[in-house]
């Protein structure tokens, strides 16, 4: 291993030209898909920054983790499955230990792949919903919450707001949603819980080329008067969706968007129009946080952060990749103490991912208390269902709008099973799952 | 049997019938159709008028875009005031013109017109490299406040219900119709007009009647860049600045296939045609097949006026002879 390591630092040092750590330390490979380039660079600078930044406090302060340097190396996929899949296939050889595909387009090409190839793919609460059946997708991981979940926790919020779930028969819910794997994802559960509770749905949406002129789609909600609207939507669609719902005269406080569609540079541009509009979240916001201060101290004030202005640590997407980054060095802290191995591979970090367990003490422990809701990974369970909590722009900032939910686990487990079993018969001969549980 | 009315009757009637219940929300579909219209037919402009100086398909029109829109908003981010911030992303457009005809356009001059069409996907790709070096993937806001781009809206009566009009569209339309007629004019009018209908139909003809050929694809390089920056802050301040804005220049395609390469008046009908056409499309028989068909909608519509006439609706019909 300890071979294999210097030979991935090696190939690594002559491809990317980065520094690494003096030859005699240990360390792991860790490939992260981004795009800092193309139409959704907007929201994947600042994720690809949150990501890199963590690890490289973790670098600085600690000397990496378990006394392992922890070696990075971007990708850039543009938000393209063919891209992504090229990269994935250049740096695979390297040791990686986990995928971060960062686009559900990519991680359901890298499902089937990563699962022969035993390497282990974090879709961090995007992707493939049903990879949450961990006895069927061994290799993969969709932590905190699966699309389906926060969908339910959308319809939940609706159905109290409505005056109980009972309410929502006769209403009708919109679905406005990039027309790509990401945004056509949630569709299966809204047409299930549609049934469930009576409500109508209508569909809007989104080709890519679309994304700036949304006009044809508002003026359908327009025409259709959507009791609520909800959005599944990603870069340059979401500020424009906020301006075009202002501009109609929708009801910003009954429009909610799914977590990707809200960050500053979603609400920003929709100026005071933009006030009232609801989203979805599992992190905080905010850099009032001793890890995060840690990473201003340790890396952007010695310039060694690619965030350009002090002020966008913090911001909603800067913290999910943050957040991305807490959750693999989680699991590569519980993976050494597992295999009681200092460096570990792509099958031990499965083990730490299968075991994740990031307690609300833990979260204080690591500088991030408060930051975002405690999360459990189990064999079975491979997304948790955690709650969520929903965030309102003021005009000028996210405020917190309410408590966290929990999703309808009840709903959507059952239609997560019916999944999996659908892939798995789609994709036949699905490997059976080899892999034994976590002992600890 | 009954199927088939049902289904006929989704197709030829309810649409209709949905236009005459509600005639201003018809004319609310026309209005967006024709803001998009006018938009896409400002971008169609910026091909046409390099194609029709060196016959080069401009790959790099939607990049111009973003270039242009990415430097008025960093220039005013940088601390300039915003129309100065507009004169200087102007001069960098005619440093941009100036650089593209002597690094690129110059040392292929006769090359065949692939090559030429090469040359502008390489430039794409330098621009968007250059770009996110300078200025960074981030999306940006655009200046409308600062520029004076009102941005309320206007709530038109009409036929008992209302008519919304965005007052940043009408200043987009009015914008559009006066550069798109500016350009026109100056390029079917006046001297230099004519001296690049010499170059597009033959260079080596242009050059041996003293036109300089430099001189006119600056120029036209340079009045494309113009087309860029105003398209960039059109677009800009209706979604925002980024390099997602690129993708709008796919919109010029079946426009220019419509209103054929080498024609102004066929980039403005032509915009008009698919901007309005595919928005009633989309409205009105888009839930037939689930939505989001505007983006192939426009080319079935270049598609079936190309059955009627190959060369575009303006387009110049060559006869070659064997």
């Amino acid at each position: 291993m300890r071979v294999n390591t210097l030979l991935v630092g090696t190939a690594m040092m002559a491809l990317v030209g980065t520094a690494l750590p003096a030859a005699a330390e240990d360390s792991v490979y860790i490939p992260l898909l981004t795009y800092r380039t193309g139409a959704f660079a907007g929201s994947g600078i600042p994720i690809a920054d949150g990501m890199h930044d963590y690890f490289k406090m973790l670098n600085a302060r600690d000397g990496g983790i378990g006394g392992v340097k922890i070696v990075t190396e971007e990708c850039e996929t543009g938000y393209t499955a063919q891209k992504g899949v090229e990269c994935y296939e250049a740096t695979k050889a390297k040791g990686a230990l986990v995928y971060n595909p960062w686009s559900t387009g990519i991680t359901l090409a890298l499902i089937p792949k990563a699962t022969q190839e035993k390497i282990p793919v974090l879709s961090m609460a995007y992707g493939l919903s049903a990879a949450a059946m961990g006895k069927t997708f061994p290799w993969v991981f969709n932590p905190p919450l699966t699309y389906w979940d926060g969908l339910s926790v959308a319809i939940k919020y609706v159905g109290d707001k409505s005056g109980g779930l009972d309410k929502l028969k006769g209403k009708t819910i919109g679905f406005i949603y990039l027309d790509a794997p990401y945004g056509k994802e949630p569709i299966p559960l809204l047409e299930g819980l549609a049934k469930d509770y009576g409500f109508k749905v209508a569909k809007y949406p989104v080709p890519a080329d679309k994304m700036q002129d949304q006009s044809s789609q508002w003026l359908n909600v327009q025409q259709d008067n959507p009791d609520w609207m909800v959005m599944w939507g990603w870069g340059a669609m979401n500020p424009t969706a906020v301006k075009e719902a202002a501009k109609v005269g929708y009801p910003m406080d009954k429009f909610i968007g799914v977590w990707w569609s809200g960050s500053e540079d979603d609400a920003r541009p929709a100026g005071p129009g933009g006030k009232g509009y609801l989203t979805l979240n599992f992190t905080a916001t905010g850099a009032d946080f001793p890890a995060v201060q840690d990473i201003v101290k340790h890396v952007f004030d010695k310039g060694n952060s690619s965030v350009k202005e002090k002020s966008k640590i913090g911001e909603v997407n800067y913290n999910k990749g943050v957040y991305n980054s807490v959750l693999m060095a989680e699991a590569i802290r519980t993976a050494q103490k597992i295999t009681g191995k200092k460096v570990i591979n792509a099958a031990d970090m499965r083990l730490g991912l299968e075991a994740l367990e990031i307690s609300e003490a833990r979260f204080k422990e690591i500088g991030l208390g408060g930051f975002a809701a405690p999360v459990k990974v189990t064999c079975d369970d491979h997304s948790g269902a955690h709650a969520v909590y929903l965030q309102q722009w003021n005009g000028t900032k996210w405020v917190k709008a309410s408590d966290w939910i929990a999703p309808m686990k009840d709903k959507v487990r059952p239609l997560l099973e019916k999944d999996a079993s659908d892939y798995t018969a789609k994709n036949a001969p699905w490997p059976a799952r080899s892999e034994d549980c976590p002992k600890s | 049997m009954e199927q088939v009315l049902e289904v006929l009757s989704m197709v030829l009637v309810e649409p209709f019938a949905r236009m005459a219940t509600n005639p201003a929300f018809l004319v609310q579909v026309i209005w967006e159709g024709f803001v998009s219209g006018v938009l896409y037919a400002l971008i169609a402009l910026g091909f046409v008028l390099i194609f029709k100086a060196s016959g080069v398909f401009n790959f790099a029109q939607g990049i111009m875009v973003v270039f242009a829109a990415l430097t008025l908003v960093g220039l005013h981010e940088a601390g300039v005031p915003a129309w100065v911030a507009v004169a200087l992303a102007l001069v960098v457009m005619y440093v941009l013109a100036v650089g593209v005809e002597r690094i690129v356009l110059r040392p292929l001059v006769n090359q065949p017109d692939i090559i030429l069409l090469m040359a502008t996907i390489g430039l794409t790709r330098v621009l968007v490299g250059f770009g996110e070096l300078v200025f960074g993937g981030e999306p940006k806001v655009m200046i409308a406040n600062e520029l004076g781009i009102p941005s309320g809206v206007w709530r038109i009566p009409l036929f008992d219900r209302v008519v919304v009009i965005k007052l940043i569209d009408l200043t987009a339309a009015i914008v559009a119709i006066v550069m798109v007629a500016g350009l026109a004019f100056f390029f079917s009018r006046t001297r230099i007009g004519r001296a690049l209908r010499a170059v597009a139909d033959d260079h080596q003809a242009a050059l041996s009647v003293g036109i300089s050929l430099e001189q006119i694809w600056v120029i036209v390089w340079f009045a494309a860049g113009i087309v860029a920056l105003v398209t960039g802050i059109m677009w800009g301040a209706r979604s925002d600045v980024s390099f997602a804005l690129e993708i709008i220049a796919l919109k010029a395609l079946p426009v220019l296939i419509l209103g054929g390469f080498t024609s102004v008046p066929g980039a403005i009908v032509g915009g008009l045609i698919i901007g309005i056409g595919e928005k009633i499309g989309e409205i009105y028989w888009g839930r037939l097949i689930g939505g989001g068909i505007e983006s192939w909608l426009a080319y079935m519509i270049a598609l079936l006026f190309l059955l009627f006439r190959p060369q575009g609706l303006f387009g110049e019909k060559i006869i070659e002879r064997v």
